[in-house]
């Protein structure tokens, strides 16, 4: 609050003055201010308003970050799964493994294709059925052969695979993460 | 000490107990007049809430069936019932499946209390759809009651989620792959698909992070949600001065708004009549708990799929729907199609005045008739032609399958509706709300034939099988 002339004049010995009417007090500008002007009221209010928002920003983003899935670190870096010497797959064999969640399909010319056993439908756990010679999921009756193409629909694409890499005439597939293809293709075998 | 002339204080009156007892309770408890009996609605805690008088034709039982009401006991029937459940249930994927089964054998009534929030969980989902039918046919959402149909839909919504996420909770074979089917169907939606799914289950499969986010939601955040969401669907109602307002088809409004209208009290008219279908239910759920069990299958096994592998009975629907339509349509488009038309019910320019008539007219319940019989004909028709002799992916070889077993499809169905509702103006004259009624049926029953379909008539590999 600024001195009121009144006093100052009288400390430095001037002529007193009555205040002069800029100096009153304005009433509260509300009404009175045009509306294009900004006044520091006006001013004020929005800066509260824009930092409440920061603020429910804030708050959803805990919120998001709370609900965003973690990985562990166990399954982001490489999980390697050693299935074993290449003899002991017989070509035109499928083999299943619970660890890894996948079979590990020979086939006919000695190539190695790992695959995932989520039907690539809606999920479920395909089982390979020997009789058939080809995967067939209980759920909606997908079918897949042993390279993991779709011979029945409604999967909309073949089994997810994951890569395999032969060390020193072991079988070792890398079960990090599936990968997801639209056809087969020669490249995703592993040739002994 | 000088007190202030409070008429009737009697604070300072009487014996210890006689002065704990009045601290207490402010005012008669067991009314002998209607005096008393009005004081009670408006000063309770509870009833407060409540019009101390309302009209007399809006308490008849056949009005609203007491749907609302019991949709509300059997809230407060889950929440006991899931508070005692929760002391005995370990959410973690090892220990889940068995604590259940230790809380059937070994704790006293275990059996009977999960069964119980079981029953009333489905229970609750056929009364709050027939609930929702009820105000859609006595025009319950029109004027003042717009929003209120809004909030009714958000508490569909809560309803559902959770469901969906106690479905999960017992951990068992029927749970684990319900909603691994149900979490796949996410998968569908464009773009954030993928993203999605992984959400909903907290990381790329379904394991311990999955069944604690269910578990959080179940028990604590759509709880809240309901209780929220609830007192302000209650609030809305009082605001709108009570229930729809029942009329014949030839009474007009302004009549019956007028003199014609006869109060009664709250208490003991309404409160008594509640209190009896409060009862009456509760009854019912309590002596279906003791002969029908909540079912609990093997433990949980990712490594074998059952088959068939169901969705939850309520997303049957969406599951027919999808051996039906590509998935993009089956998942994405036709729910959220539906969901928009009835988020948008309320808003439609009505032409005719019908609120609180019975499908607002003779000719009405006509077309709903129409509709309904159209409905139970075409639709199972249309399942066994698309099942066995339709194939349009084949017919069609050069087309994208999202065409052909999609947007194709889906295209002639909406054709088809259009038909019907030009058919149903032009042949049987009917108005604007008439028409948009008997759409509103024809739909819902085909969804309804779709859900009957999913539970009883498809067995193993999803084939069409006669249950019986």
């Amino acid at each position: 609050m600024t001195k009121s002339r009144k006093q100052s004049s009288r400390r430095r010995g001037k002529t007193r003055q009555p205040p002069t009417p800029e100096l009153k007090e304005t009433a509260p500008a509300a009404p009175d201010a045009p509306e294009s002007q900004s006044t520091r009221r006006s001013f004020l209010g929005r800066l509260w308003l824009g930092l409440t928002g920061v603020a429910v920003l804030e708050m959803v983003w805990i919120a998001v970050d709370f609900l965003r899935p973690r990985t562990s670190s166990a399954t982001s870096s490489s999980h390697i799964l050693v299935a074993g010497p290449i003899d002991r797959f017989e070509p035109n064999s499928v083999t299943a493994f619970q660890e890894g969640k996948l079979y590990l399909s020979r086939l006919q010319d000695g190539g190695f294709l790992a695959l995932s056993r989520e039907c690539t439908h809606l999920g479920c756990t395909v089982p390979w059925v020997d009789g058939e010679s080809r995967f067939v999921c209980p759920c909606h009756s997908s079918a897949y052969d042993d390279k993991g193409v779709v011979l029945n629909p409604p999967a909309p694409r073949p089994l997810d695979f994951y890569p395999v890499r032969i060390e020193n005439g072991i079988v070792k597939v890398d079960v990090s993460k599936p990968i997801k293809r639209r056809s087969f293709e020669y490249a995703q075998v592993t040739r002994p | 000490m000088t007190q202030t002339a409070d008429k009737g204080d009697n604070s300072n009156r009487g014996g210890l107990a006689i002065r704990i007892w009045r601290s207490l309770v402010r005012g008669p408890i067991n009314p002998q007049n209607d005096r008393e009996r009005k004081w009670i609605v408006i000063h309770n805690l509870i009833l407060h809430f409540r019009p101390v008088r309302l009209p007399l034709r809006t308490i008849k039982y056949t009005h609203t069936w007491g749907l609302g009401g019991m949709s509300l006991v059997l809230f407060l029937v889950l929440a006991t019932t899931g508070v005692l459940l929760m002391f005995a249930y370990e959410p973690s994927t090892q220990g889940a499946y068995d604590s259940i089964r230790g809380m059937q054998q070994q704790v006293l009534f275990g059996k009977l209390v999960r069964n119980i929030h079981h029953w009333s969980a489905n229970f609750l989902i056929v009364v709050v759809f027939l609930h929702l039918l009820r105000v859609f046919f006595t025009g319950g959402y029109l004027g003042k009651r717009q929003f209120n149909w809004i909030i009714g839909l958000a508490l569909l919504l809560c309803v559902l989620i959770s469901n969906f996420t106690g479905y999960l909770l017992p951990w068992d074979q029927l749970s684990y792959w319900a909603i691994t089917i149900s979490t796949g169907m996410i998968r569908y939606v464009p773009l954030i698909g993928e993203w999605l799914q992984q959400v909903v289950r907290d990381g790329p499969e379904i394991g311990q992070a999955t069944l604690i986010n269910f578990y959080t939601f179940h028990t604590t955040v759509v709880p809240i949600l309901l209780i929220a969401l609830m007192a302000w669907h209650f609030w809305r109602v009082r605001k709108a001065r009570g229930v729809v307002m029942p009329r014949l088809p030839a009474e007009h409004s302004g009549d019956v708004q007028d003199e014609k209208v006869e109060y009664v009290l709250t208490f003991p008219n309404l409160l008594f009549r509640e209190f009896v279908v409060a009862l009456c239910l509760v009854a019912f759920i309590m002596v279906f708990s003791l002969f029908f069990n909540a079912p609990l299958g093997d433990a949980a096994n990712p490594g074998m799929s059952p088959n068939p592998a169901k969705a939850p009975w309520y997303f049957v629907g969406i599951q027919e729907l999808l051996l039906h339509f590509h998935p993009l349509l089956a998942v994405v488009m036709i729910p959220f199609v539906a969901a928009l038309t009835l988020l948008l019910i309320p808003y439609i320019k009505y032409t005719d005045d019908t609120e609180g008539i019975w499908f607002r007219s003779a000719n009405g319940r006509r077309t709903s008739i129409i509709a309904t019989v159209t409905a139970l004909v075409l639709t199972p028709l249309w399942i066994l032609l698309d099942e066995f002799m339709v194939d349009p992916v084949t017919w069609l070889p050069g087309v994208a399958p999202v065409i052909s077993s999609g947007v194709l499809p889906a295209a002639l169905a909406c054709l088809a509706l259009f038909g019907f509702y030009q058919a149903l103006q032009r042949i049987h004259s009917a108005s604007k709300d008439e028409a948009v009624q008997a759409s509103f049926v024809l739909l819902t029953v085909v969804f309804l034939i779709l859900t009957a379909t999913g539970v009883w008539f498809r067995g193993a590999g999803m084939a069409l099988v006669w249950p019986w």
